[in-house]
């Protein structure tokens, strides 16, 4: 069973070690003269205005909310989608309540202006 | 223990050789494609785009990496180190990953796993975790905008392309790419899937930040976005994992919705390349069709417009099928 996961892993740390590699070439291979302006964050050739990590719109985070409520909605339904054929109506049904009940969440986010952006 | 020894010796050679494969088909797929958008964004301009070095500027790509090869790498002083040195690599591994279980051929996979499917959606998601921590690592502001803004989208994208991929599922009954391909030995999925297949290319060309999406490193507003702050190599392994997305959502595509390999004549691999390469261009096209969209406009698109679709497509396949 989980065996059959190990040639991911192998490979995995493969793939690691190899892009650690690639970078650690590069690493090597390029010069190195730092000067103080080289050094600075860009915008746009005038001297960086305070620290870049604003606060930002709390928009992000009713995004990210959704995403969440939905992907997880997603992961429930990969299971019932693989074995769809054999559950008959019954399956059918229950997923169609399911998938209801989240229509009518987005239905009543869509209603409240959540999803605007403005 | 003896399973396990027996198993890791031939197992162990098809990893390594599959990965130097992988190598093989990543470096020279980028440099096609970056050859192939130039090529494409030049003719449909009515001009000749490289020309000077190779036939065509066949090699220009080369010579340009060549170039990245012995560029500085700099650091500023700033940022975050070990995130900011851990995001090239991150972003750069799923990639890799994701070809684990592509299908290039009947027999030409690395692994044909029974979550292939799952696989790729999974590790592909990893890619707005890599920019996300390039992005606010940097601390440079453009770079943090073009983070927030790739993640909101990356989500956004990411709920109708999920469903899209789940009404195939569905149709299928299995996550094993094989048996996706084999499943349309009649007709390919794009003829009963039409919606699907314009949902799924949507999603694909959003996920992989181009245009009409491509927010992330709007150039005209953010410099480059995200990578702003990279240079030399890492900025090269951002590059690649950008082209090698492309390439994997475009075999994806592929394998979901016109067959895989399959196709009279030529052997599977070439029909699999064909179908790619014609996915990629569609997209290359979209480019120069289509202007960026507003902020706002793309979330709304994918909340208002894409989920429902697809939620209503996904309900549809599952009652066609059912009767």
């Amino acid at each position: 069973m989980l065996i059959d996961y190990l040639p991911v892993l192998i490979y995995m740390l493969i793939a690691v070690g190899l892009v650690g590699v690639i970078v650690l070439l590069s690493e090597l291979l390029g010069k190195k003269r730092h000067t103080p302006a080289k050094d600075m964050p860009y915008e746009c050739g005038m001297d960086p205005i305070g620290d870049a990590r604003h606060r930002y719109t709390v928009r992000f985070y009713v995004i990210a909310m959704f995403f969440v409520v939905f992907d997880i909605e997603a992961i429930f339904l990969y299971p019932w989608a693989v074995i769809f054929k054999s559950l008959g109506w019954f399956g059918f049904v229950e997923m169609l309540v399911f998938i209801g009940i989240l229509v009518v969440g987005l239905v009543y986010v869509w209603g409240k202006g959540a999803l605007e952006w403005e | 223990m003896e399973q396990l020894t027996q198993f890791s010796a031939t197992e162990l050679a098809r990893m390594i050789a599959g990965l130097i494969g992988v190598i093989a088909l990543v470096s020279v797929n980028a440099l096609f494609l970056i050859w192939m958008e130039r090529k494409v964004a030049a003719h449909m301009q009515l001009r000749p785009g490289p020309m000077e070095v190779g036939p065509h500027g066949a090699i220009q790509t080369i010579a340009d990496a060549v170039k990245l090869l012995g560029k500085e790498l700099i650091t500023p002083e700033e940022v975050d180190r070990p995130i900011y040195l851990l995001a090239p690599i991150v972003v750069f591994l799923p990639v890799l990953l994701c070809f684990l279980v592509v299908p290039f051929s009947q027999s030409l996979i690395i692994r044909d796993m029974n979550v292939g499917i799952v696989l790729i959606l999974a590790f592909s998601t990893l890619t707005v975790l890599a920019i996300l921590m390039g992005g606010w690592a940097s601390n440079n502001k453009y770079a943090v905008f073009g983070a927030f803004r790739s993640v909101a989208q990356n989500i956004a994208y990411e709920i109708p392309l999920l469903l899209t991929v789940m009404s195939i599922i569905l149709m299928v009954g299995s996550f094993r790419l094989t048996d996706i391909v084999a499943a349309q030995s009649r007709y390919w999925y794009i003829f009963v899937q039409p919606l699907a297949f314009i949902l799924y290319i949507i999603c694909a060309t959003a996920e992989t930040n181009r245009t009409p999406f491509d927010l992330p490193e709007a150039e005209s507003e953010l410099v480059a976005g995200f990578h702003t702050e990279y240079s030399g190599m890492r900025f090269a392994l951002f590059f690649l994992a950008e082209y090698t997305n492309m390439f994997i959502v475009s075999a994806v595509g592929a394998v979901l919705f016109l067959g895989g390999w399959r196709g009279p004549i030529l052997p599977g691999i070439f029909w699999f390349l064909i179908k790619v390469y014609a996915l990629i261009f569609l997209i290359m096209w979209f480019r120069w069709t289509f202007p960026r969209v507003r902020f706002d406009q793309l979330i709304t698109f994918a909340w208002k417009i894409l989920i429902p679709l697809a939620f209503a497509n996904l309900l549809i396949t599952a009652l066609v099928l059912k009767l």
